[in-house]
């Protein structure tokens, strides 16, 4: 395995534990920021440049924004949500014992093993994702392109629907 | 230890880093981005065993990993687009944010 690999790796796994620990919600967006960045650096080291690139527009490109914009407008970036001790407690010992499962999962797998160790990266290149998505994927395409529109839409109404009060004033 | 077992341990541990965060966080936005921490190690398996797992000999199916990672990743972004606009109807409504907080369904 190639140091690259382990670098990024440490340098996600940093930020995304950053960004679940961390007082102030500001704060915890914007190494979540990091965290989306490096897991698309590693797409980029497995050599999945598209799909890499794609998690850079999305998720640092839009999904952070969104994240930003929902602090903001929740107001809620001033209040320190530090977790209760006994939950953040338990919720850490039930994740490390989900790790547990996994990494026992992972390491008795005899299908892990069968993988030869240094294969020949399949190639992909845009190319060949354009004409997979207009040919044999063309359909879960649409599929997508409706929910998309559909989540948009509805992302909208549910959050703009100016809710009439019953004193008579708007609240925002 | 193969790369694939590397890959596969630390997306594992990304999920459980997303998992903690999801339970343990009381604000909702936080609950929000460890779901999609998950869904990251999620997709992160998709591409280790893209790159390094054993493949169909049709080379039909040699793009199905990354497809299925685009796929996952627009999922992805309705699934905020429309979380984060209920938090902040919640918001609108309840004037907080606060998981903890959030209980007029609870019997």
């Amino acid at each position: 395995m190639a140091v690259s690999f382990w670098i990024l790796a440490f340098l996600t796994l940093a930020s995304a534990v950053a960004a679940m620990t961390m007082a102030r919600l500001i704060h915890c967006a914007l190494a979540l920021v990091l965290a989306f960045a490096g897991v698309a650096t590693l797409y980029l080291n497995l050599g999945a440049e598209f799909a890499g690139l794609a998690q850079l527009l999305v998720y640092v490109g839009a999904v952070a924004i969104l994240i930003v914009f929902a602090i903001l407008l929740t107001r809620s970036s001033e209040v320190t949500a530090m977790p209760a001790a006994r939950t953040a407690f338990s919720g850490s010992l039930i994740a490390l014992a989900v790790f547990a499962v996994l990494a026992r999962a992972i390491i008795s797998s005899r299908l892990v093993h069968a993988a030869p160790a240094q294969p020949i990266a399949p190639m992909a290149t845009v190319r060949q994702i354009g004409e997979a998505l207009m040919q044999p994927y063309v359909l879960p395409l649409e599929v997508l392109a409706l929910l998309l529109t559909a989540a948009l839409i509805g992302a909208v109404l549910i959050a703009l629907r100016e809710k009439p009060s019953k004193q008579g004033a708007p609240t925002s | 230890m193969t790369p694939l077992t590397a890959c596969l341990l630390v997306a594992s541990l990304l999920f459980s880093v997303g998992l903690a965060g999801a339970i343990t966080r009381r604000s909702a936005i936080l609950v929000l981005a460890g779901i999609e921490l998950m869904l990251s190690a999620a997709n992160l398996n998709f591409i280790a065993f893209w790159r390094y797992g054993p493949h169909a000999a049709s080379a039909n199916h040699l793009l199905t990993g990354v497809l299925f990672v685009l796929f996952s990743i627009a999922v992805a972004a309705a699934e905020a687009a429309v979380g984060l606009a209920l938090i902040v109807a919640i918001y609108r409504h309840a004037n907080t944010s606060d998981v903890t907080e959030i209980t007029e369904l609870k019997g």
